[in-house]
């Protein structure tokens, strides 16, 4: 409107900072033990210092102290992330400017502002953790802060209301969500170059292995994948001696540290299909490392991957999200009979100056038994055996001529040391070894049938090569544990030894919750969180959409989203009139009324307006009279008086009865 | 109109949102064909908001970050449907517009009847130029708001177009419609500011005011009519019994006290406006005073007579004087 004065924003009252601030509380609570530990404390004092504010209902501070505290933390932060740019320092600065705005929260379009920032704040939660949790305590964030919105707007309305009609809306909302949760289309991010920090490093296998490293993953619960068995093992998972999940080979020896060989990578399989297969889906939490983990041996590549030639599956770029991938193994391949020259000479080099006393037995045992490559294997395999080597997940430490010191003196270790001893005594007989790294077994969930596998469950194994055969796998550890291999790690434990608490058969109930709760968050992770290009295209094909692509999508989308609308809009009109008897027998009673030419102005309560009619009537009209004011005292009393429920029932009959006889009376 | 082709447009809107006719019979229903819903300025910030948001958890593959945007896609969307329910099938009819003098703020009453069960909180009215009104309308209720108005010159003074709007309850969404109820305020003639005294009555030459106080003779009783001065009722017959009517004093030679304000009597002045001014004046005197007086205008009469009725049939005739 042209001659509308210009828009000044109304104060806050009372009642809406106090709204604001609890917002703000909420929404920032969750998000403060990812920011810098000065940052979440300085934030939190501005926010004390605003409820303080808020309570003694004092006057907010000057606006150059803002200008000089947001100057301070911008400083701060710049300082403290080496810039400004990126995903941390975006989030406290976001996280600064929400606690500061709350400072100098004036009018309602401030207010509006923080809501804005609330909305925004509990985004960024996201970037730390998507679990269940979060999203309940988000949801009950989003739901305050849309009561906020409604008292920011209308300050007039009760607590109550506004919130109860946040949840409503919010209800209401959830079906959209749904539809444009599963239909909108899905874009794989990023869109642009992602800043460095957006990715933390996390536990997992890592590209080398010395004494230590694995019994130390061992201690963790976190969850490295899940498998998902389709086919001959539906719903359950092949026994656990064949559960060997590959990971990094390490080939290179230095006289303590295994590392990956050099490999090639090629997209093409170097062995073929040999024996039963096994399939089934995997679901691989992000590790930020190439590898790719598949039964023993993979026999597809999935589309995000390359096979090397030591068989490790591999992403072409390190794994940041949650990962699913169709996998088909074949446990029997026969692979590497002709394996090149250069890799059989790399699976022999052993540093010359440490381990003098492994290397001389295993040059004894070479000369007691001539070229039989399988004696030696069973002669170092009887070696764990008949000595008493212990398996355990606190190893003492080792010095310099590492494998020496285990073989001979401690003979106490984790899977590590026995692989690198086995590893290291067949490369001193001449035989080609290499270590493989990876996982054993895992944990069949009974709830959901998906086969966890976790961190804990971190191996290491051994592969020699022999002429004819091609690469043999050899678990050294189950000479020493059988039962780690047969059953889990909790199992091959001795007694005494400190394990995870819920490995402990104590604890069997909290197992079971556990299981649930594990199959309740693989369903989240799965369908929810997991749910990208790839999968919206399976699931639309699934539902009878062919080759869905954004076209397609957004025209459905755009249906279901009008069909919705169009129902809740038919809802909102046809709620309307729910009129009480009284007042339908009111109308009633007008409208025979106004028939006969005694319209009721819209202005009149019931007696003025019998007055003036029952004044006017002509002398055919004058018998109504009677009924007209019966009707009428009876109307006021049922509409302005309380009146027990049986006598309100009977004086309306009676009302009901008298307006049918003015209806059939002649006009 | 070619100055502002802005202002020629929004009248053709106005006029087209009326479709064409106003004004309009009542009761007016606003049915959902004549309720328009556009986003307000928060609403767009809150979408802008929204978009920012999802490219961010586009490009973070933000999976419950999509979903956050997806809710509050959808809250925008009920937001929507909550603001249009809160105008939709709102019922509303002309009330009660009591005349005023020219010059004082005309009070246009607008019955808002609400047949829904849930109340209708936050209705503003509005009317072009003028301050709005902020209502609520309890459920299966109606209420009367008064939309006040300048008035300038005498005779009927039509409501102009009445705006209807809410942003109940986000304050994303406006939801608005026009209405224009048959409803006008008789505005009577301002009163001369300075004027000259009651004209003296005929036979008589002194001040009328005076006279008619002293000259009073009682003559009888009779039923009391609503346009009695509460003056000559008969309070003290009304005390003894309590069960009758009331009755109302009767004084003769009433007649003999009557002024006439004739149009003849002020044809110095020339100037219509100034004439009525005037006329209105002596009548609103007269009035307080508890005089009797008749109207004599060109090719009008109103015979002596006193009282509410009166006054304000003299006060029409005046305002709708051509």
């Amino acid at each position: 409107m042209s001659n509308a004065p210009k828009r000044i924003s109304a104060p806050l009252s009372a009642k809406q900072s106090l709204w604001l601030f609890g917002t703000a509380v909420l929404v920032f609570a969750p998000l403060a033990p990812y920011l810098p530990e000065w940052l979440s404390t300085l934030t939190s004092l501005i926010m004390v210092w605003r409820g303080v504010l808020l309570w003694r209902h004092a006057s907010l501070p000057p606006r150059w102290l803002l200008v000089v505290m947001v100057f301070a933390g911008v400083a701060g932060i710049a300082w403290h992330f080496h810039g400004l740019f990126g995903r941390n320092p975006g989030v406290a600065l976001l996280a600064l400017l929400f606690a500061l705005k709350l400072l100098e929260m004036r009018s309602v379009r401030d207010g509006f502002a923080v809501v804005l920032l609330g909305y925004f704040l509990t985004l960024t939660q996201f970037f730390y953790a998507q679990n269940i949790g979060n999203a309940a305590v988000t949801l009950a964030g989003v739901a305050l802060t849309t009561a906020t919105l409604v008292i920011l707007n209308h300050r007039r309305q009760p607590a109550g209301r506004a919130l109860r009609l946040a949840g409503l809306m919010l209800l209401q909302a959830v079906p959209f969500m749904l539809v444009l949760f599963v239909l909108f289309p899905r874009v794989q991010g990023p869109l642009w170059g992602l800043p460095v920090d957006a990715f933390s490093g996390l536990t997992g296998l890592s590209d080398s292995m010395t004494p230590g490293s694995i019994s130390q993953l061992s201690q963790s619960d976190a969850i490295a994948f899940r498998a998902k068995f389709t086919g001959e093992f539906e719903g359950r998972a092949p026994p656990q001696i064949v559960l060997y999940w590959r990971g990094p080979v390490l080939s290179l020896f230095d006289g303590r540290t295994w590392k990956l060989g050099r490999v090639f990578v090629s997209s093409r399989l170097p062995y073929l299909p040999r024996g039963a297969a096994v399939n089934y889906a995997v679901t691989l939490e992000p590790h930020y490392k190439p590898w790719l983990f598949a039964m023993e041996l993979p026999a597809t590549i999935p589309a995000e991957g390359l096979i090397a030639s030591d068989y490790q599956l591999l992403a072409k770029s390190p794994v940041r999200v949650r990962l699913r991938y169709q996998m088909t193994s074949y446990p029997e391949i026969m692979a590497g009979v002709d394996e090149a020259p250069a890799i059989l000479r790399e699976a022999l080099q052993l540093p010359a100056l440490f381990n003098p006393r492994a290397r001389a037995l295993a040059e004894q045992w070479r000369a007691e038994l001539g070229a039989n490559d399988t004696g030696i294997i069973r002669r170092m395999l009887d070696f764990y055996r008949r000595q008493t080597f212990i398996y355990t997940l606190s190893p003492p430490l080792l010095g310099n001529h590492s494998v020496d010191e285990f073989l001979f003196d401690s003979k106490r270790g984790f899977c590590e040391h026995f692989s690198a001893g086995f590893v290291f005594m067949m490369r001193a007989a001449g035989i080609p070894a290499r270590v493989v790294t990876g996982y054993q077994g895992g944990e069949l969930n009974p709830i959901d049938g998906t086969l966890i596998v976790r961190q804990s469950d971190a191996h290491a194994w051994a592969e020699v090569w022999l002429k004819g055969r091609g690469w043999l796998r050899i678990d050294p550890t189950a000479a020493v544990a059988p039962t780690r291999i047969e059953l889990n790690l909790a199992r091959a434990l001795p007694v005494g030894e400190a394990r995870p608490l819920l490995a402990r058969p104590e604890f069997m109930w909290l197992l079971q919750m556990r299981y649930r709760w594990d199959a309740l968050a693989n369903v989240w992770n799965q369908w929810v969180l997991g749910y990208n290009p790839q999968r919206q295209r399976e699931l639309l094909a699934n539902l009878g959409m062919p080759s869905p692509d954004w076209q397609k999508m957004t025209a459905v989308l755009t249906g279901f989203c009008g069909i919705l609308l169009l129902g809740y809009t038919v809802l909102a009109i046809y709620q309307r009139q729910r009129l009480s008897p009284v007042q339908v027998a009111w109308n009633r009673f007008s409208k025979i009324l106004a028939r006969r030419g005694l319209p009721r102005k819209p202005w009149e309560g019931p007696y003025a307006y019998a007055e003036r009619i029952t004044a006017n009537l002509s002398v055919e009209q004058s018998a109504m009279v009677a009924d007209i004011d019966e009707v009428v005292d009876i109307y006021a009393r049922l509409r302005y008086t309380e009146t027990s429920p049986i006598q309100a029932t009977k004086l309306l009959q009676d009302m009901k009865g008298r307006i049918s006889r003015l209806a059939q009376r002649k006009p | 109109m070619l100055a502002s082709p802005v202002a020629f447009l929004q009248e053709r809107f106005y006029r087209w949102a009326l479709r064409g006719h106003p004004p309009e019979a009542s009761p007016i229903r606003l049915t959902q064909r004549r309720i328009f819903v556009l986003p307000t300025r928060q609403g767009l910030a809150y979408a802008v908001s929204l978009l920012v948001m999802l490219i961010g958890a586009i490009n973070y593959n933000l999976s419950l970050g999509h979903a956050l945007v997806f809710l509050l896609a959808g809250l925008g969307a009920t937001a929507i449907l909550h603001t249009f329910r809160n105008l939709a099938y709102l019922q509303i009819c002309p009330g009660r517009c009591e005349p005023v003098f020219a010059g004082e703020h005309a009070r246009f009453g607008i019955v808002l009847a609400n047949q829904r069960r849930e109340s209708r909180p936050s209705v503003r009215l509005r009317l072009p130029g003028q301050v709005p009104v902020d209502v609520e309308i309890p459920g299966q209720a109606s209420i009367e708001v008064g939309l006040e108005l300048s008035t300038s010159s005498r005779g009927w003074l039509p409501l102009p177009r009445v705006t209807l709007e809410t942003n109940y309850p986000l304050g994303l969404i406006r939801a608005w419609s026009y209405v224009a109820p048959d409803q006008r305020c008789l505005v009577y003639p301002s009163p001369a500011s300075a004027a000259p005294p009651l004209p003296a009555m005929p036979g008589e030459g002194c001040g009328a005011a005076h006279q008619a106080s002293g000259m009073e003779d009682f003559s009888g009783l009779r039923l009391h009519q609503p346009a009695d001065p509460p003056r000559h009722v008969a309070w003290k017959s009304a005390a003894r019994q309590t069960e009758g009517p009331l009755l109302t004093k009767q004084f003769s030679g009433a007649a003999a006290q009557t002024l006439w304000f004739d149009w003849e009597m002020l044809s110095a002045y020339g100037d219509t406006e100034r004439c009525l001014s005037v006329m209105t004046r002596w009548i609103c005197d007269a009035h307080a005073a508890g005089l009797t007086w008749g109207l004599r205008l060109p090719g009008k009469e109103l015979a002596p007579a006193s009282g509410n009725a009166h006054f304000h049939a003299c006060l029409k005739l005046l305002a709708l004087y051509e």
